[in-house]
């Protein structure tokens, strides 16, 4: 669905159904450079079993009109106004890699809104090397096959797609491609200047479920463990055989953490 | 500091799309020759059915031998997927059913398949779509040829007969201008020798028949999507921008921009026209591919060394190969396809009719048939055998001389070939 937030045009997917103020929410933030689109098996699943779906594109992502906001906090607070603006008092929150940083900041500055929230491939500090910085900064496609590459675990360009037919690397790729310059950078800027994580973890009243890639190379287990241990209402799950993109390379594994954490 | 590194084309053209079978550890890719796959429970089989789990319901929709080719394809051409089809002619028609409905339009290079122009040509336009052909030697007639319902630009990276070259990012150019998308038949050409998407192409098809497979032994197609077409910028493709009431109300552009192509391709074109491929012909194209990058610069080489023994015979009237000067592509050619022209190709005998029905039956090594792209060199005379209904005059409006004889050349040794070619030409005479 189409919405306005602060004046702009937001797009937010909902598994083809509306918004109904009876039923329990679960909202997808999705990670650095990415949309909407890479929770498809997952966000359809909560769509057709009951709950409302609120897959969002952040702004300057997806079908969402800019420009792209710079911290994660402002990210927070814009997520904060989509509940708003459909009127959901709380929500299960899901965020993917940056989108996990998005979740967190939103669950401690906005208790009340966050029922639930799982941090899918995360880190803190989510520290971003100055090469693929830079690379991003120069809209260099550099940067692009840097996400690409590290974001998959290793053996993904030499096996096959649970989804059956697609390329991961070239869907990633493609995606990237949609961007409007800048915004990988701003992305990945709002990851590694972001300061506020262990404060958020302290003020979490929620439960939290983090779901980690055991071969994740951008946001390896043990880069997430400062994270876990300040959150004592917390389980981890982590998935064997999935880099940082679990949503793709471990869709039903990912799907099965959170059917059993929202439920 | 180095950036990290993709896998090289020889390394994906073994190894893309598939994992040691996880029930067995099968290194070679398994034969899944079953119709359909056992649900665990009721739940997981409507999760399928829903696209809440990836998986496989039925082989018609998806099998996991054929989804190995086809993410095999995606990563060769650089694409987000592919769909493998019963023939290049069925991926042909999937993207233009994928694409329009009745009273839409269509440009196409007047230099094709005879099986393509025959579909776009005739048949396509029972069923309401118009094709209208022009020279793929002047993008500025596809720009010309554009209507208001226009839906697709369509060429052949090789054109039939005469081996015209496509320039691509001039017709992608116009295409992406007039906000339409730009599919290319690459079956000549093969991911080695061309990418067509890193030039501006938005979708292609092979016939996997062909070099693919290699070996003559299967026919099929698969059809492969760059994933970078702006369908709901364009605004002229209902079919992947709106709800879809034969499949879930599913806009498939809001689903995914990259993937809405291939979603409703497969959920609705396998789904209802059915022209999917069998396993064992993914296995047997697989095959192929796993030497793909061998195969196709000694295909290349061999046949530059019959087009060089062909353009110095006095039997021989020309030779129509881009890498000959006097080719009028030469120079485009130079640019787009710096690994070679591929491997078939046409020459005019001297002679006319007579001569190519003598030379085609001296030939002892070549073998006459109607299919190119077999590690086999093949041979076919048109004005005696596909088109010898036409007269001379209408044989000239196709491009087609009475002593054009086609080759595909091969993987035997050049010199036996040359030898053939040369014992068939002095018998010719």
């Amino acid at each position: 669905m189409n919405l306005q937030v602060a004046g702009k045009s937001t797009f937010a997917y909902t598994a083809a159904h509306d918004v109904d103020g009876a039923k329990r929410t679960v909202v997808f933030v999705h990670g650095a450079g990415l949309d909407h689109s890479g929770w498809g098996l997952q966000s359809r699943y909560f769509g057709y079993h009951g709950f409302n779906v609120l897959a969002l594109d952040l702004p300057a992502h997806g079908r969402s009109e800019g420009p792209a906001l710079a911290s994660i906090g402002d990210m927070a607070d814009w997520v904060k106004k989509v509940l708003d603006e459909k009127k959901i008092k709380s929500a299960v929150l899901v965020g993917h890699s940056m989108g996990s940083l998005v979740v967190l900041e939103l669950a401690a500055r906005y208790p009340e809104a966050a029922e639930k929230i799982a941090l899918i491939g995360t880190a803190y500090p989510m520290r971003v090397g100055e090469a693929f910085l830079d690379a991003a900064r120069r809209n260099d496609q550099a940067a692009y096959d840097m996400e690409t590459i590290w974001g998959h675990a290793a053996q993904v360009p030499l096996a096959g797609n649970p989804n059956p037919g697609m390329w991961m690397y070239g869907d990633t790729l493609a995606r990237l491609a949609r961007l409007a310059p800048g915004v990988l950078h701003n992305d990945l800027n709002a990851c590694n200047s972001y300061a506020g994580g262990m404060d958020a973890a302290a003020k979490v009243k929620c439960p939290v479920l983090f779901v980690l890639g055991a071969r994740d190379a951008m946001t390896p287990p043990r880069a997430a463990q400062d994270l876990v241990k300040a959150i004592s209402n917390s389980k981890t799950v982590t998935v064997a055989l999935s880099g940082h993109l679990l949503m793709a390379e471990a869709p039903d594994a990912t799907l099965d953490a959170l059917i059993g954490f929202v439920a | 500091m180095a950036g990290p590194k993709y896998p090289g084309f020889d390394t994906l053209a073994l190894h893309a799309g598939q994992s040691p079978d996880p029930a067995t550890g099968a290194r070679a890719v398994p034969i899944y020759q079953t119709t359909s796959y056992v649900f665990r429970d009721a739940a997981h089989a409507a999760s399928l059915f829903n696209m809440e789990r990836a998986g496989h319901v039925y082989s018609r929709i998806s099998n996991p031998t054929v989804a190995v080719l086809e993410e095999r394809m995606a990563a060769l051409e650089g694409g987000v997927g592919a769909i493998a089809t019963a023939s290049g002619q069925a991926a042909l028609h999937l993207a233009v059913a994928t694409l329009m409905d009745a009273g839409s339009h269509i440009v196409a290079s007047s230099a094709l398949y005879g099986g393509s122009h025959n579909l776009l040509g005739y048949t396509l336009k029972r069923f309401g779509i118009e094709t209208t052909f022009v020279s793929p030697r002047n993008p500025g007639d596809f720009r010309k040829a554009i209507k208001a319902n226009t839906r697709l630009l369509f060429g052949e990276t090789l054109g039939n007969p005469g081996l015209d070259v496509l320039d691509i990012p001039a017709v992608s150019a116009i295409a992406h201008e007039a906000g339409l998308p730009l599919l290319v038949d690459a079956t000549f050409t093969t991911p080695w020798l061309m990418k067509p998407f890193e030039l501006g192409a938005d979708l292609l098809y092979h016939s996997a028949t062909k070099f693919l497979g290699g070996h003559g032994i299967a026919i099929g197609g698969v059809l492969v999507d760059s994933g970078r077409f702006d369908w709901e910028k364009s605004g002229k493709f209902a079919q992947l921008t709106a709800p879809y009431a034969g499949f879930h109300n599913m806009d498939f552009e809001e689903e995914s921009g990259t993937r809405a192509f291939l979603l409703r391709a497969r959920r609705e074109g396998l789904r209802d026209f059915g022209a999917c491929m069998a396993p064992m012909t993914a296995f047997q194209i697989l095959q192929g591919i796993e030497t793909l990058h061998l195969r196709m610069p000694r295909h290349v080489d061999s046949t530059r060394k019959i087009v060089g023994f062909l353009a110095g015979h006095p039997a021989v009237q020309a030779v129509m190969y881009p890498e000959l000067e006097i080719h009028p592509d030469h120079n485009i050619a130079k640019q787009l396809l710096p690994r070679g022209c591929g491997a078939v190709f046409s020459f005019d005998i001297k002679g006319g009719r007579e001569a190519g029905r003598k030379f085609i039956e001296s030939l002892r090594v070549f073998s006459h048939l109607a299919n190119v792209g077999d590690a086999k060199s093949l041979v076919i005379h048109p004005a005696t055998t596909t088109h010898y209904r036409m007269s001379d005059e209408d044989l000239k409006k196709a491009g087609i001389g009475p002593g054009t004889v086609r080759l595909s050349i091969g993987l035997e040794d050049p010199e036996d070939l040359v030898a053939d070619l040369e014992r068939a030409l002095k018998a010719a005479k």
